[in-house]
């Protein structure tokens, strides 16, 4: 690995300085998860990393009646170790509990997940679906975009050279609602997806007919896929195999994938097929119970 | 290859074998206390680090280090024009084979053309890794870039482009003949293949492809390099094989084979991988430029770019029977990647496809294939899995189409003690009809399976294993207790497994007896630990030198009773004169007596054993296919094998369990991705998917035990046999899942699903 800089700020205000003076050179450290292994293969080599960790403010979370607040370096395994968060955003849970292993999701984090802008990033689609919202902040203060709005390219994300991701707002789910994430991978565990779909679903009262939907697609196009018009189509549609079909449909059409030695485009279509009708008829089944 | 000797009378009766003692390296393995290679640390130790192709195929037209040798901390820099030229040329290595030293040479460091993504051009030893690696970096090297061969079709095309102006063919466990300007070939026949094959009553021929997959040892290559002095080199190693390293260093660097010390360090698996010299060459003429000790280690990406898999291969099958089931002929034409050096697994690849059946009219037709991969290695059954999977699944095609019972079809043809094997000579003692008839009665394959897209499979597989020279060194203590020492590494338990040979042949507590692996300063030579043959073939060895110990022991137990020897018996641990039933003594009192006898109590022993047991195995697999998705899920797995004697139980359990894993590895998602330039596309572990804990099902283990005449307590290798059915028995269950016949590994979900659409397309 090559030599760098290494510094620990304890402020948010004293993290953007340095990102301001050092622009593209520095990288931001938060579980360090995809920063070192592309350092330690050359790909990354930034000149200073800047270690999120000792930022109180990236470290805490808020479960509260607007939703969850998850500041920047809050860990996977602190999310699926909050009874309150498993109960409420289980879609959310599904992504950060199968990122790497156990020592990993000790780790890793959910915005340094949204920051690596991989098109496979397992939170991206289920924040997407449950309609998370990223506040940003840089040296002319804080500014708020939705989570579809970050992934540009394959690693490129929507923030400036010398912004910072402050924190991810999940809205508190509301009545008669379910979401899911679902990825498909070869394996069983400790894999990359193939395909993978994050669902919500709002229901009417007597759960019969979908009040709206959003469905967010991974590994199928150079970012995390916002498949607003698949979701968009159940709006008013009663709750039944036909609907679901029709969205997946849609979903399918949305995608645009690649062959490479994880997939086909064929296999690809297919799964995103498959996963959006399974994550749809789980999310009904959440938002029905 | 040679008939196995029929051997002498085998024990059948035992106190120590069977049972299952605590692995006496347990504690410090599982606690961190054990030494591997890399926790060599010494005065001065530099660390090498190497530059890597990234061409397939290219002339290496001028290598500029300076900027790498002006760095600040960097101590030497190599090319290929530092390394010794070598006098010998081939020499016996490997499983009973040759290889040519230049090849071996070679593929450690390159001369004038690299010839695979991966290959080593260059060295830096520095004062630490960082640094070694940086400059590296800074190496400039003009290529000329040549057009690569990658595939075995491309290969053996009229002009293709030649690897090897002169190459020596592969030799290993049966030769191989020159035969075209990129392949070796090994040709077979008996009988009249082509009309037996008119004549039958049914016939199928399928072609197969399989991909390279790696050993995937939890260790990484890691040697260090010392000289000790101007004419003497110590290297501290991970290999299984001490005395191969030996050997060829002292035939590279041009020393007398005394001059150099190998001490093999603990070792983080093998199965075959490492048994052969890659870093240990570099890091002693590292060391010797520098002056210093030299550690080198390999990354996990070195490792799979580097080292050598087990190749990728085509195999067509053709094969009939008549009405009964009996398979009248068989035509095999298989091409097997031999990587950028002539010596890939074709030999046993190509025998092992059939030799656990009769066929009277045979063509085996295979080719040991250059190209500009890395070269292919031993793994575990060299060859065997992908030719048991070809030939296997073809049987069980023709089994289908012919309306017989899937083991029925094997019994009415399986290969039985006396029946002339297509080597040519008859088979010794084997379970494989015990075998056959036990899947038949196994509560697994008689319990209902029920669900959607749920299948059964089964298949039979045989490997050959080896004998080969191994020596045993035992000391018997003042206090009773005994030293042992082999020079067989021990990748599996194996000091266990000789230590209980031992204590069942001298009568004594297994915990009486501490086991080491020699150096090879420290016992006499023992070829690698390969082949399935440290507990049977050093395992005689240790017998022979128990036996040689307590004829030493009985004659100072005479000394002390003041009569001839010959009137000193010895059983269960008790010295005892003949018709005098006071005069005993217990093996450890005798032992305290050596200082008053003659001095201490030692013997040794070497061997070359001939009468190799052959190994068989079987599975039944339950798999659920996702037919949506193409995903495979293994529900349940048995494993049977004859295994001789089980030594140690558990043991023998963990190998059928290890290799089965593999199997279902191969089977189902781990393969080597080349791009269109040969560059390996995914040399991590998140790309080269081998099974997680989740992936695999308890495996469970059925153990049988056909004594192997070639062994006084009839032991037969173990470690291989395991992974050559599982591939052929999970396509075989997803065939039966979902009627998909699928030829090809790995039976990734994208081929499954693919197949599961064209099927339902073609209804």
């Amino acid at each position: 690995m090559h030599s760098f800089e290494f510094s620990t700020p304890t402020s948010v205000s004293e993290a953007v300085a340095m990102l301001a003076e050092q622009g593209a050179n520095a990288r931001i450290l938060a579980g360090g998860t995809d920063l070192l292994i592309g350092m330690r293969a050359g790909r990354l080599q930034p000149g200073l990393v800047v270690d999120a960790k000792g930022i109180p403010e990236l470290l805490e979370y808020q479960l509260g009646s607007d939703g969850l607040r998850l500041g920047a370096a809050v860990t996977c395994r602190t999310l699926y170790d909050d009874p309150g968060v498993v109960e409420g955003y289980p879609a959310l849970i599904e992504a950060v509990s199968i990122i790497g292993g156990i020592p990993t999701q000790g780790r890793a984090t959910v915005g340094g997940n949204l920051c690596n802008a991989a098109p496979s990033g397992d939170t991206i689609p289920a924040l997407i679906a449950l309609g998370a919202v990223a506040t940003l902040i840089g040296p002319d203060g804080p500014r708020q975009l939705p989570v579809e709005a970050i992934c540009l390219a394959p690693g490129r994300t929507a923030l400036a050279a010398n912004e910072l991701l402050l924190s991810i707002h999940i809205p508190a789910p509301v009545a008669n609602s379910g979401a899911c994430y679902q990825r498909f991978i070869p394996r069983n565990e400790m894999d990359i997806a193939v395909a993978s779909v994050g669902s919500s679903v709002v229901l009417s009262a007597d759960g019969g007919t979908f009040e709206s939907a959003r469905i967010a697609l991974g590994s199928v196009g150079p970012t995390p896929i916002f498949a607003q018009a698949a979701g968009a189509l159940l709006a008013g549609q009663p709750v039944s195999d036909a609907s679901l079909q029709q969205a997946a449909d849609a979903a399918e059409a949305a995608a645009t994938p690649i062959n490479d030695m994880r997939g086909t485009i064929e296999q690809r279509k297919q799964l995103i097929n498959v996963l959006t009708r399974r994550t749809l008829r789980e999310a009904v089944s959440r938002a029905q119970a | 290859m040679n008939a196995p000797e029929s051997g002498g009378k085998v024990k059948t009766e035992f106190t120590v074998l069977g049972t299952t003692p605590m692995r006496q390296d347990g504690m410090e393995k599982v606690t961190g206390a054990a030494r591997f290679g890399d926790d060599i640390h010494l005065p001065g130790m530099l660390h090498g680090k190497l530059l890597r192709s990234p061409h397939a195929h290219a002339r290496i037209k001028s290598i500029d280090t300076r900027k790498a040798a002006a760095m600040k901390g960097v101590r030497a820099v190599i090319t290929g024009a530092d390394m010794p030229t070598l006098n010998a040329g081939i020499i016996a290595a490997g499983e009973g084979g040759e290889v040519n030293m230049q090849d071996i040479a070679d593929n450690c460091m390159a001369r004038d053309r690299v010839f695979y993504d991966g290959h080593v051009l260059a060295a830096v030893a520095a004062d630490n890794p960082h640094i070694a690696e940086a400059a590296c970096g800074l190496i400039e090297v003009e290529y000329e870039l040549l057009e690569p061969v990658l595939n075995v079709h491309d290969a053996i095309k009229a002009g293709a482009p030649v690897l090897h102006e002169e190459y020596t063919p592969g030799a290993f466990l049966f030769p191989t003949q020159k035969a075209l300007p990129n392949a070796g070939r090994l040709f077979l026949e008996h009988g009249d293949v082509d009309g037996a094959l008119a004549a039958c009553d049914f016939v199928v021929e399928r072609e197969f492809s399989t991909k390279a997959v790696h050993q995937g040892y939890i260790e990484p290559h890691v040697t260090t390099a010392e000289w000790t002095s101007e004419e003497t080199l110590t290297i501290h190693t991970s290999t299984q094989g001490a005395f191969a390293i030996r050997d060829f260093l002292a035939s590279f660097m041009n020393m007398p084979l005394s001059k150099i010390k190998v001490i093999p360090m603990e070792i983080g698996g093998g199965f075959g991988g490492k048994d052969v010299v890659y870093i240990d060459s570099v890091a002693a003429v590292l060391a010797r430029k520098s002056g210093r000790p030299v550690k080198i280690f390999m990354s996990r990406s070195e490792v799979l770019r580097g080292t050598g898999p087990s190749p990728e291969t085509f195999i067509r099958v053709k094969m009939g029977c008549n009405k009964a089931g009996q398979l009248q002929a068989a035509d095999i034409y298989l091409l097997y990647e031999a990587g950028a050096y002539p010596g890939g697994p074709i030999a046993p690849g190509t025998l092992c496809s059939l030799t656990r059946y009769n066929v009277p009219n045979v063509r085996l037709d295979g080719y040991d294939v250059f190209l500009n991969k890395p070269k292919m290695k031993p793994y575990r059954a060299p060859g065997a899995t992908q030719s048991n999977f070809a030939a296997e699944s073809t049987l069980a095609d023709l089994a289908e189409k012919a309306g017989i019972d899937p083991i029925e079809m094997r019994l009415i043809n399986a290969l039985k003690p006396g029946d002339m094997m297509p080597m040519g000579f008859p088979c010794p003692p084997l379970g494989s009809i015990e075998m056959l008839n036990a899947i038949k009665t196994h509560p697994h394959y008689t319990a209902p399976l029920e669900g959607e897209n749920r299948g059964r499979g089964i298949a039979y597989g045989f490997w050959f294993g080896a004998g080969l020279a191994s020596s045993a060194e035992i000391r018997a203590n003042s206090d009773g207790t005994v030293n042992l020492t082999t020079g067989s590494a021990d990748l599996s338990g194996t000091r266990n497994t000789l230590g209980m040979q031992a204590a069942e042949q001298l009568g004594i507590d297994p915990a009486l007896i501490t086991t080491n692996v020699g150096d090879t300063d420290s016992v006499g030579y023992t070829f690698q630990s390969v082949g399935s043959r440290t507990t049977f073939a050093t395992g005689i060895a240790v017998i022979s030198a128990c036996k040689k110990l307590i004829g030493e022991m009985a004659r100072r137990a005479a000394m002390v009773w003041e009569v001839d020897a010959a009137e000193v018996v010895y059983a269960e641990g008790m010295f005892r004169l003949k018709g005098d039933a006071d005069k005993r003594m217990t093996f450890g009192e005798l032992c305290a007596k050596a200082d008053h006898t003659g001095g201490p109590l030692l013997a040794d022993a070497s061997e070359f054993p001939e009468g190799v047991g052959f190994q068989i195995a079987a599975n039944i697999v339950d798999v659920e296919v996702d037919p949506e998705t193409g995903k495979v899920d293994i529900l349940r797995f048995t494993a049977l094998q004859d295994v001789g004697k089980a030594v140690h139980p558990d043991y023998v359990e963990g190998q059928m369990q290890g290799g089965s894993v593999q199997g279902i590895g191969w089977a189902l998602n781990e393969e080597y991705v080349f791009d269109d330039q040969g560059r390996l596309s995914n040399p991590t572990l998140l790309d080269y998917r081998m099974p997680t804990a989740l992936d695999v099902p308890n495996i469970d283990c059925t153990i049988l035990e056909t004594p192997n005449p070639g062994h006084p307590f009839g032991v037969r290798g173990v470690g291989e046999v395991p992974i050559v059915p599982p591939p052929a028995a999970i396509r075989d269950a997803i065939k039966n899942a979902v009627g998909i016949h699928l030829c090809e590994l790995p039976m990734k979900p994208a081929v499954v699903l693919k197949a599961i659409r064209d099927q339902q397309g073609n209804s």
